[in-house]
């Protein structure tokens, strides 16, 4: 069926023409709902286009597989993204692009598996296995092998992602030369790849491969934390798109192969774009185990802190001009972002210039606080980002974190060798006066002690940052 | 189905190509607020592994090793699909969020 086979290609440009431009719609802030839109257009073209291209030529052998795990698939994704709390989004997007990487290296696995069925072997004059490999074969074997190793590190790599995010693997494991494993794992992995290629797939070349490939996913993203997190989601993110243009090679597949190559290069270049967001290069986020210890502050001096009552923080705020709300992680967790948004009219009712300083990496993802602040109908001009926030904080009176504590840590430019140097920071030090909600004194993701919170100007409210700020807001009206 | 060799090979492996450089030009700057939903939407296109994942599940169940071969088709579409439908839905819930502020 040479025809339909002209005919579905076309197809599957029109969808690749359709993920184009849903990619670069969903970039700007006018355009992006359209953004999506289309590539989910895109998405149902293709599928129409391969169920067609299938009924009309090997017919749908294959059907109840196909109509099931359609009907399945599409069932359990509508759940969860629907049951999904925008606090967990983070979480999410890491597991469905596990997903992703796990579903491509599944098919080069299928293809594997099948490789010498009696269809295929009928090139192969002397009819058993796969001895003379013809060139076609050695393709289809080699892009089985890449993307066996891609997918199944993304896939695991992922998990691993999501545990941290969601906070069960909170330990950021490291240990010497793990550099050297992850790379011998390759090593291992690529040479299990020549081994398919050159006599095969076989049990053993097939099952080493796979957990090579998984091993290497889990060290990779094991010693990861903090900041770091949102640029590993990324640079996941862009690997699930080489798994899926590898496994176009694999199922001779042009949809795949440009969908999975867009997606891998545009997610290499936000990765870029986070990295630069945060001042730290990608070989360091990649290498460099997060919040090894440094040395920093002299680790036996004992400091105590006083915390303070919502009533006494909150006659701060009477009288205050100027306002600067900094939320982080902390606001995600206890869910206090439509109590925040209150807080915030109650302060503007007062009199108050209310703002929010959005730092790119606040939470576990890029934009993070974004999403949630607009969940509480936030107006977008009262979101400040960094650079064009930090000159007001020495003309504000008050500034209220939420929950964040990395990206105010001061330490990221009095001690450039640590964990957080070099990382741009929102200037809170700055304000007349800090008032930091958080659950303890407990150092951030990065593990390093924050200053802020023992200086003369801060004022520490301890506890749960929704329990606090509605215990805030009361007091306030009070007043 | 294998049909890569000589020009067809050449010319998937210029799609490739031209496709990385088409992606790195797409993405130039956009502002954090949207990085995550765009992380959510590039991450449901490469679920379009979902067409590879319906090739190699339109199999007849018979032999033994068709069985297995099947039964990863089975899961791979499964997830793939998982992938499309949870992401894009999530990206469109989250984008949702900052239209309808804009409504008010």
């Amino acid at each position: 069926m040479e025809w339909m086979r002209h005919a579905s290609d076309l197809g599957y440009l029109v969808a690749a023409a359709l993920f184009v431009f849903g990619l670069k719609n969903l970039g700007s802030p006018r355009t992006a709902v359209r953004g999506n839109q289309l590539g989910a257009v895109g998405m149902l073209v293709a599928v129409l286009v391969t169920l067609l291209r299938m009924g009309v030529g090997e017919g749908f052998i294959g059907a109840p597989l196909i109509v099931g795990g359609l009907a399945v698939g599409a069932a359990i994704g509508a759940l969860m993204a629907r049951r999904v709390q925008m606090t967990s989004m983070p979480e999410m997007v890491a597991l469905l692009n596990g997903f992703g990487g796990a579903a491509s290296a599944l098919v080069a696995l299928s293809g594997l598996v099948s490789f010498d069925l009696a269809h295929w072997t009928t090139l192969d004059p002397a009819g058993h296995g796969a001895v003379p490999i013809e060139p076609a074969w050695s393709v289809f074997l080699v892009a089985a092998g890449a993307s066996s190793i891609v997918g199944w590190a993304t896939f695991t790599g992922s998990v691993v992602a999501m545990m941290k995010l969601y906070g069960t693997f909170r330990r950021n494991l490291a240990f010497p030369g793990i550099n050297v494993v992850k790379v011998a794992l390759l090593v291992v992995g690529v040479a299990f790849g020549y081994e398919i290629w050159a006599s095969g797939p076989g049990t053993v070349s097939v099952v080493g491969i796979v957990v090579s490939a998984s091993v290497l996913g889990i060290l990779f993203v094991a010693p990861i934390g903090g900041a770091d997190m949102p640029v590993v989601i990324s640079f996941l993110n862009s690997l699930s798109g080489v798994a899926a243009a590898t496994t176009g090679f694999v199922v001779d597949n042009t949809a795949l192969i440009i969908s999975g190559s867009l997606v891998g290069a545009a997610g290499l270049i936000l990765t870029a774009i986070m990295c630069k967001a945060m001042n730290r290069p990608f070989i360091d986020v990649m290498f460099k185990a997060y919040g090894a210890p440094s040395g920093g502050a002299a680790p036996g001096e004992k400091r105590t802190v006083r915390g303070y009552e919502a009533e006494e923080a909150a006659l701060v705020f009477d009288g205050a001009r100027s306002v600067i709300i900094v939320p982080g992680y902390g606001m995600a967790v206890s869910q206090s972002q439509h109590v925040v948004r209150e807080f915030a009219e109650a302060l503007e009712r007062l009199g108050a210039d209310v703002k929010f300083a959005i730092h790119p990496v606040a939470g576990r993802m890029p934009g993070h606080m974004n999403v949630l602040l607009a969940e509480a109908n936030l107006p977008y001009e009262q979101l400040v980002e960094l650079d064009d926030i930090n000159p007001y904080f020495s003309e504000c009176d008050v500034c209220l974190v939420v929950g964040a504590n990395d990206t105010i840590n001061p330490a990221a430019r009095t001690d450039p060798t640590g964990p957080l140097g070099g990382m741009p920071i929102l200037d809170v030090e700055k304000a007349r006066t800090v008032i930091i909600v958080k659950r303890s004194l407990s150092p951030g993701y990065a593990g390093v002690d924050n200053d802020l919170f023992y200086r003369p100007s801060t004022m520490m409210l301890f506890g749960d940052g929704k329990a606090k700020l509605t215990e805030l807001l009361a007091a306030l009206k009070e007043l | 189905m294998i049909d890569l060799t000589g020009a067809d090979l050449i010319g998937s492996i210029t799609i490739l190509v031209l496709s990385i450089f088409l992606g790195f030009e797409l993405i130039s700057k956009v502002p954090p607020t949207l990085h995550t939903p765009l992380m959510s939407g590039a991450n449901a296109i490469s679920g379009i592994t979902i067409v590879g994942a319906l090739l190699v599940a339109n199999v007849e169940l018979d032999t033994g090793h068709d069985v297995v071969a099947a039964a990863l088709g089975f899961v791979a579409l499964v997830i793939a699909t998982i992938n499309c439908v949870g992401g894009f839905m999530v990206t469109g819930r989250m984008l949702e969020m900052f239209k309808s502020r804009k409504d008010d």
